[in-house]
């Protein structure tokens, strides 16, 4: 047999990778190329009175300066403006009008010839303001519920928690961050000599940028072709087409000629962020941990022009046993751009509150933290009613404490230390949702006997291209390297986002799937000849092994594949797979959990925190690729580290701008932050999630790690900070 | 007073004709004194390998080698490379067999996206020739200069112990 | 960017005269804080003298003993440097503390001593700035200044220099020779950045036409007894927020004979305090001492919100700062 899923090998893409050859949105070259940089705002509110183009039209090379004044026609209704992740609300429309919505807004595109004529004339654009009052602060802001569906109260919290032996109340706040993808947002539109356009362009689904872009500039089916190979990195920031490609199609379409944009760093600071977070936890519970009362309130931050809502507050009714909770969401609306899934979106937040607030419940009752949360597991979601596909956080939780040495743990704060610095062990659990979505997926074996199986999803360095290529290679029976998967593609069968860490289930199930049909149709095929020796067969008397289909029963009886595609008479034969969730699913709730088990390393005097050990044990159902999921699980962690001391982008209300936004000052973590990082994968198998049964593995890696480092840090130090980052200033 | 021969240009400072050897080959270039090494070598010579993350200094995706030493192409004027010996990451396998690094950043799935790879790969090159990386500690303090936002520095510290040996055996930059 | 004219000088003094030729032009070598800034539309030289052709790459003993380093030897070949290594690792230490390898491979020691501060509002050439553009205000004052200076401010700018390796140089007492059109003058390091004051778009005394052209250490390199110790947000390549460069020599029973202190990260030039090394000569080191002299250092002291805790921390880094130097032979 040919195995591949669960074996860890190496990236098909790597080759590409390491040698440079790998091209990104921005990278594509195109004879006549034009480079289009944008000018951004630099007041969050107003209106645009006038716009100086003259000296930048004078610099040599610059081709035309777009803005609202002059930009080619575009749709007007929000309606068009949607898109696959839409908030609630008016979708933001680049150069649409004079109103400025928020510090850095594109407010005009100067095109020039060349990338440095376009940059410069872009910093010669005067823009003269009406400057109206704005509001940035979330603190200021008066709110107003989120467009959310929470689960309704169950029992009665407020009482509960009144009447309870043991109480924790406490408030964790949460600031901005943003994605930074080391590739910046780009998009190269290639203008065809028939007016068509080829958009190459950083996205985490080209079907979502066709369907925008078409849909803004009235494109009819066919002008234009979505193509996106490879995603430097988004972690959401390519889940909505962001304004780059808007420019740049717009301003191939007024000129006629082929244009790039790509984002400066200052300017990937100019679109969505995870947001701002106020969260109030309140637990009530016996003397012993029993949860009684769980109240977890949320306020989140948004635009003045969408309701950005994510799932913040509801893990406090699903994670753990407790027939009282009451769950609450609102929002501040204020001068900047709408947030934008990031990595894990909500969940993060929320867990990280919850999970903090339950460190501060075991303190509270003397029960080890990680009993804690073994006496209050629940198999079953009672936010929907449902149980729980497969959970084995418990398995987690043990392996992970093992491996960790838990057992070791002197509950005392401050009770380890080496030299000046103070050790402390902390933990969390972790979340995240197994979602399965409609999938599209085409196989089509050539008469060479090699398998091409394409679907429009997309690999943002999650392995999406190498995992496909297992499970179509595996279905097929066919080595590795007889296989290719194609994605980003517009023409190719529809996929959904990628995102959520649903790729692997959805369009995974899809290849599978596909190629599930195409031995079908080989059968078929082969049936067609009345001598064949796979005659009568049905498609569970066959397998295919080494290139060839056959009888179970009788090996013997076989045929190859490229004999069944010559006998079809065409060069090849292909089927395709719509997968969509079955009914099944709706009995269960689904999701991937993680224990996270941390050290710390605070020194006393200075305030300075290393991570010095991390051991997460993850649940996600079945692993197809150990080596590019354990990658996951791993970045996952940094990301953890970050959230946990580093990431803030810190906005001036006076000026309604976020002013960290650089590399250098927006710190994420380094090589020297990062010491030793162990992923555990829990042996997890469930028929129900996917007929792979694979839960996905890019959120659940970061979950719970910033609550487990805060613990940690309380461990150590004795303090608990409920601001993040945890910056060594709170810890002076 | 200046070592090259400026050309004219319509109504900007001249242009400058300089001399390098890029991946082994010896090119013989037109450039404007403010297109800086990446901008040159991404968008007018189409070796794209040499990623912009940040345009500052800041994240390392640029790194090439420059005589050997490891630099931020971003931060480096073209005009001021004349007579420099180049090396990207599209020059750094010989005859088709990949340098010691990029097998083993394969191997240990040294990276995810991609993006700051080939920054990576260039600058752990440099710090092989530096020859002061002598525990893991100092490896990591010492590719500090190179951002993976995907996170994958575990796995990049692994591929860089893994091919410290060969490259100081080969001495290849 | 703007567009601007490219010439390449050989020698000083046609360098000199280059400049003197174009008052629009300003003098690259490492570029690493120039081109960055010029890409920010913050600096906007019509022409650059490119330098890296002068003979300025030598690092040689002077007839007293000490170092005479020019300045365009790279910031990673100083740090490397045998002579730095054996004679003066409190600078090894300090360049190394600083940036990443790619940088310290481009970045020259002239060109480490003229770095631009890392203030937010300087950078985004969208909103006001006094160094930036005199007279349009300073928003870090009540903005966001986690950053910012807490010595030595003014109320035209909280900027704080950015620079580790002119930390360990202001410690070391380094001079700085310059060269102009009215020939060389040497610029004692204490003298050499200055305070914002009214004029908060001068960082230091180097005349718009004259070039740095070497850095000279006195013999005494407190080899024995010195630590760098430099806190910042994340573990590596990031700026400091607070930076100490301590060194000390001690007598025989233990005393300290010689002590030298500078603070980084703390005000618009490396922070040094003659009254706080008098208070360490002929002292035991203990906390008691070296917290006076911690004290006397941070005397007036003023934080502007966010950048309070700046004034405990430097107090608590001074003092680790010292214990190291002065426990530690060799690397701290």
């Amino acid at each position: 047999m040919t195995a591949h899923i669960g074996k860890p090998l190496d990236r098909v893409d790597g080759p590409l990778k390491v040698t440079g050859q790998a091209q990104y949105a921005g990278e594509f070259a195109v004879p006549g190329l034009t480079y289009g940089v944008a000018v951004n705002s630099t007041l969050a509110k107003g209106r645009i009175l006038a716009l100086d183009v003259d000296a930048a039209k004078a610099v040599p090379g610059v081709v035309d300066v777009l803005s609202h004044l002059n930009r080619p026609r575009m749709a007007a209704y929000d309606e068009s403006y949607t898109d696959m992740d839409s908030a609630d609300g008016a979708p933001f429309r680049p150069l649409f009008n004079d109103r400025v919505l928020y510090s850095g807004q594109p407010l005009a595109l100067v095109v020039a010839e060349t990338f440095e004529a376009a940059r410069y004339a872009a910093t010669l654009v005067g823009v003269r303001y009406a400057q109206e009052p704005h509001q940035t602060d979330i603190h200021r802001q008066a709110p107003h519920d989120a467009p959310a569906e929470l689960p309704k109260p169950r029992g009665d919290a407020d009482e509960a928690f009144a009447r309870a032996a043991v109480k924790v109340e406490a408030a964790y706040s949460s600031p901005v961050e943003h994605h930074n993808p080391m590739e910046p947002h780009a998009s190269t539109v290639v203008y065809q000599p028939d007016g068509g356009l080829t958009i190459y362009d950083k996205t985490q689904s080209a079907v979502n940028t066709l369907e925008f872009v078409s849909h803004i500039f009235g494109l009819a089916d066919g002008d234009a072709r979505v193509l996106s190979p490879f995603v430097g990195g988004a972690f959401g920031s390519g889940l909505r087409p962001q304004y780059q490609v808007v420019l740049a199609v717009m301003a191939a379409l007024h000129l006629k000629r082929s244009v790039r944009v790509t984002l400066t760093r200052q300017q990937m600071f100019t679109f969505g962020h995870r947001p701002q977070t106020l969260q109030r936890l309140k637990l009530g519970a016996d003397q012993k941990g029993h949860l009684e009362a769980v109240i977890h309130e949320v306020l989140g931050e948004t635009s003045r022009f969408e309701d950005f809502t994510e799932h913040v507050a509801e893990w406090s009714g699903a994670l753990y046993h407790c027939d009282n909770v009451r769950l609450a969401y609102q929002l501040a609306a204020l001068d900047v751009y709408t947030p934008l899934d990031m990595r894990a979106p909500g969940a993060v937040l929320g867990i990280y509150a919850l999970e903090c607030a339950l460190d501060e419940l075991a303190v509270a009752t003397g029960v080890d933290p990680v009993q804690l949360r073994i006496d209050n597991f629940s198999p079953v979601n009672q936010n929907e009613g449902k149980p729980y596909s497969s959970k084995q956080l418990l398995a987690c939780y043990q392996q992970g404490a093992e491996r960790f040495g838990w057992s070791q743990r002197n509950p005392q704060p401050r009770s380890m230390r080496e030299g000046h610095q103070l050790i402390g062990w902390g933990m969390a659990s972790g979340a995240w949702e197994a979602m399965l979505m409609p999938a599209s997926a085409k196989a089509t074996l050539a008469i060479d006997g090699s398998l091409v199986v394409a679907s429009a999803t997309a690999d943002i360095g999650t392995g999406t291209y190498t995992v496909m290529t297992q499970i179509a290679g595996e279905t097929l029976g066919l080595p590795m390297d007889k296989v290719t998967f194609k994605l980003g593609d517009t023409s190719l069968p529809k996929a959904p986002l990628e995102g959520g860490s649903f790729t692997v289930s959805s369009v995974g199930t899809a290849v599978q799937q596909a190629c599930q049909a195409l031995i079908k149709t080989l059968l078929e095929t082969a049936q067609k000849d009345d001598d064949s020796p796979l005659a009568g067969a049905t498609p569970d008397d066959v397998e295919c092994v080494d290139g060839c289909l056959r009888l179970k029963a009788d090996p013997a009886r076989s045929l190859t594949f490229t004999d069944i595609v010559r006998q079809s008479g065409s060069p090849s034969l292909e089927a395709q797979a719509d997968a969509k969730p079955e009914a099944e699913r709706d009995k269960y709730a689904t999701g991937s959990h993680a224990a996270v088990f941390v050290e710390v390393k605070v020194d006393e005097a200075l305030g300075t925190v290393q991570v010095s050990r991390v051991v997460s044990a993850i649940a996600a159902g079945r692993v197809v690729n150990p080596k590019t999921a354990e990658n996951q699980i791993l970045g996952g962690v940094v990301w953890g580290i970050g959230m946990a001391l580093q990431e803030e982008t810190q906005l001036d209300h006076h000026l309604g701008r976020f002013m960290n936004h650089s590399l250098a000052e927006y710190h994420i973590p380094v090589q020297a932050d990062i010491q030793d990082l162990q992923v555990i994968f829990v042996e997890e198998h469930d028929r129900i999630v996917n007929p792979l049964g694979s839960k996905g593995v890019g959120e659940i890696g970061i979950v719970g790690v910033a609550a487990a480092i805060a613990n940690a840090v309380y461990h150590a130090t004795g303090k608990r900070v409920r601001d993040l980052p945890i910056t060594l200033d709170k810890l002076l | 007073m200046s070592a090259t021969s400026p050309t004219a240009g319509a109504g900007l400072p001249a242009a400058h004709s300089i001399s390098l050897t890029l991946n082994g080959q010896p090119r013989r270039l037109e450039v404007q004194p403010w297109t800086t090494l990446l901008d040159l070598l991404r968008e007018q010579l189409q070796l794209t390998g040499s990623k912009k993350g940040c345009d500052h200094g800041q994240c390392g995706a640029c790194t090439v080698l420059v005589n050997g030493k490891r630099i931020n192409a971003c931060l480096s004027l073209a005009v001021m490379q004349d007579g420099a010996e180049i090396t990207t990451v599209e020059g750094l396998a010989e005859d088709g067999r990949l340098h010691p690094l990029q097998q083993a950043f394969i191997e240990r799935d040294a990276f995810q996206c991609g993006y700051c790879t080939s920054g990576q790969l260039c600058s752990a090159v440099g710090l092989a020739n530096e020859g002061r990386a002598h525990s893991r500690d100092e490896i990591r303090e010492l590719m500090s200069g190179n951002l993976c936002r995907c996170g994958a520095y575990t796995n990049i510290l692994a591929a860089i112990e893994d091919a410290l040996p060969a490259c100081r055996e080969g001495g290849r930059s | 960017m703007t567009p601007f004219a490219y010439a390449r000088a050989r020698q000083v003094d046609e360098a000199l005269a280059l400049r003197a030729g174009h008052p629009e032009a300003r003098f690259i070598a490492g570029g690493t804080n120039l081109l960055d800034l010029m890409k920010e539309n913050v600096a906007r030289p019509g022409m650059l003298i490119d330098i890296t052709g002068l003979p300025l790459h030598d690092v040689e003993t002077t007839a007293d003993g000490g170092l005479r380093i020019g300045a365009l030897v790279s910031n990673a070949d100083l740090a490397y440097h045998p002579e730095v290594e054996r004679r003066y690792p409190l600078l090894a230490q300090a360049i190394l503390a600083g940036a990443s390898p790619q940088l310290r491979n481009m970045a020259s020691t002239g060109g480490n001593l003229l770095q631009r501060t890392r203030c937010y509002y300087f950078y985004d050439a969208g909103v006001p700035c006094n160094k930036r553009e005199p007279g349009s205000g300073c928003p870090a004052r009540d903005g966001l200044n986690r950053i910012h200076a807490i010595l030595g401010a003014s109320d035209q700018c909280i900027a704080v220099h950015p620079s580790d390796m002119c930390v360990a140089l202001a410690a070391l007492e380094a001079t700085v020779e310059v060269a102009g059109p009215a020939g060389r003058r040497v610029i004692d390091f204490a003298d050499f950045h200055r305070l914002p004051g009214d004029q908060p778009q001068r960082d230091n005394t180097l005349e718009d036409d004259e070039l740095i052209v070497a850095i000279t250490l006195p013999a005494r390199g407190f080899a024995r007894h010195h630590a760098y110790l430099k806190v910042r947000d994340r573990a590596s390549y990031a700026f400091a927020l607070v930076s100490v460069a301590a060194a000390l020599e001690r007598e025989a029973d233990g005393r300290i004979a010689e002590a030298r202190l500078a603070l980084g990260g703390v005000a618009h030039k490396p922070w040094r305090d003659p009254r706080a090394e008098d208070l360490l000569r002929g002292q035991p080191c203990n906390a008691e001492s070296f917290g006076r002299a911690a004290d006397a250092l941070l005397q007036g002291a003023q934080g502007f919100a966010h950048n309070d805790f700046k004034i405990e921390l430097a107090r608590r880094a001074i003092v680790r700062a010292l214990e190291q130097a002065a426990s530690q032979e060799g690397t701290p």
